[in-house]
């Protein structure tokens, strides 16, 4: 541990932002990413479910 | 179409081939992969942050390095697995194997722009520019263009398996920016440093560094096979939202 004091932590040695911009952006990059997995694979659920309630037989190409 | 009459054996790697299992398997590896980067992450920036000491010539600026490295060399295997599927995928006719690769390219054109941004924050301090043409940040450019063609390319054809064989060309040939990206930093005279780590010398940082550098690679390595297996689930819906499996699945 060589930080003296949270600040200082924070302060990255007078480079705080880039650390941080390079840092936040991999997390907000991440948390995109994981978001927009999630809506697309229940999107497709969703797509595949009406189209079995249209077609009204499921599994007929 | 019945999916009983390609029923995979029971035995065999290869029944994971078929699109049900695999969106079984996939659905259960998922939360394990999610699980294992959270953990590496949390141990790796524990390293890096509280571990690893003050660089002497870069001060605390270098700690980007934990991130910069894993996301380039992401970049780059993603490229690598990703050009592999699409060309098994054309030589073979095997839908599987392009489905694998369209659920790589987006991560994999994450992880490359993350590679040029987190080197763009690490270069103003360290060489006074955000970016500069240098060989090896221009290929890794080239490499986020041909991620973002290969998406591009596929969106733009209707017919999923005519996208499949012309991104996957693209993906194929696209392969020999990879060496340029890798050789760069010696076969020019570049701004951006040589390799810190080779399989013949010792590696030119404390190792510590190494150490917390290592963990996040491996943290964002379980991160892209979750988020493509995540993927490919997805896509897997989306192509055989009429098959017999999906219906089942979904019911």
């Amino acid at each position: 541990m060589h930080w003296s004091s949270w600040s200082a932590f924070w302060a990255m040695g007078g480079s705080a932002s880039y650390v941080w911009g390079a840092y936040g952006m991999v997390a907000v990059a991440f948390a995109a990413e994981i978001a927009l997995l999630r809506a697309r694979w229940k999107r497709a659920r969703e797509v595949a479910r009406r189209g079995a309630e249209w077609s009204g037989s499921a599994g007929q190409p | 179409m019945q999916i009983e009459a390609i029923r995979p054996s029971r035995f065999g790697f290869h029944r994971f081939a078929a699109p049900s299992e695999f969106y079984r398997l996939a659905g259960r590896l998922v939360p394990w992969f999610a699980s294992a980067a959270v953990l590496l992450a949390a141990f790796g920036l524990y390293l890096g942050f509280f571990v690893a000491p003050t660089d002497f010539q870069q001060g605390e600026v270098y700690r980007i390095i934990f991130i910069h490295v894993p996301a380039s060399w992401m970049a780059m295997f993603i490229y690598a697995v990703m050009a592999f599927w699409a060309g098994l995928g054309i030589a073979f006719n095997t839908r599987m194997s392009s489905m694998w690769a369209c659920a790589m390219a987006p991560t994999g054109a994450l992880m490359a722009f993350l590679a040029l941004w987190t080197g763009a924050l690490w270069g103003r301090p360290t060489w006074g520019a955000y970016w500069v043409w240098d060989a090896r940040m221009t290929s890794t450019l080239i490499l986020l263009f041909l991620y973002i063609g290969f998406i591009a390319l596929h969106g733009a054809i209707e017919d999923p398996r005519r996208a499949d064989r012309a991104a996957g060309v693209l993906a194929v040939v696209g392969v020999v920016n990879l060496p340029i990206i890798y050789f760069s930093v010696q076969w020019w005279n570049t701004l951006h440093q040589g390799a810190s780590i080779s399989l013949t010398r010792a590696p030119s940082m404390a190792a510590t560094m190494l150490e917390a550098m290592f963990v996040m690679m491996f943290a964002f390595w379980s991160y892209a096979i979750a988020a493509s297996l995540s993927r490919a689930r997805a896509i897997l819906l989306e192509r055989e939202k009429r098959s017999a499996w999906v219906q089942a699945v979904i019911g």
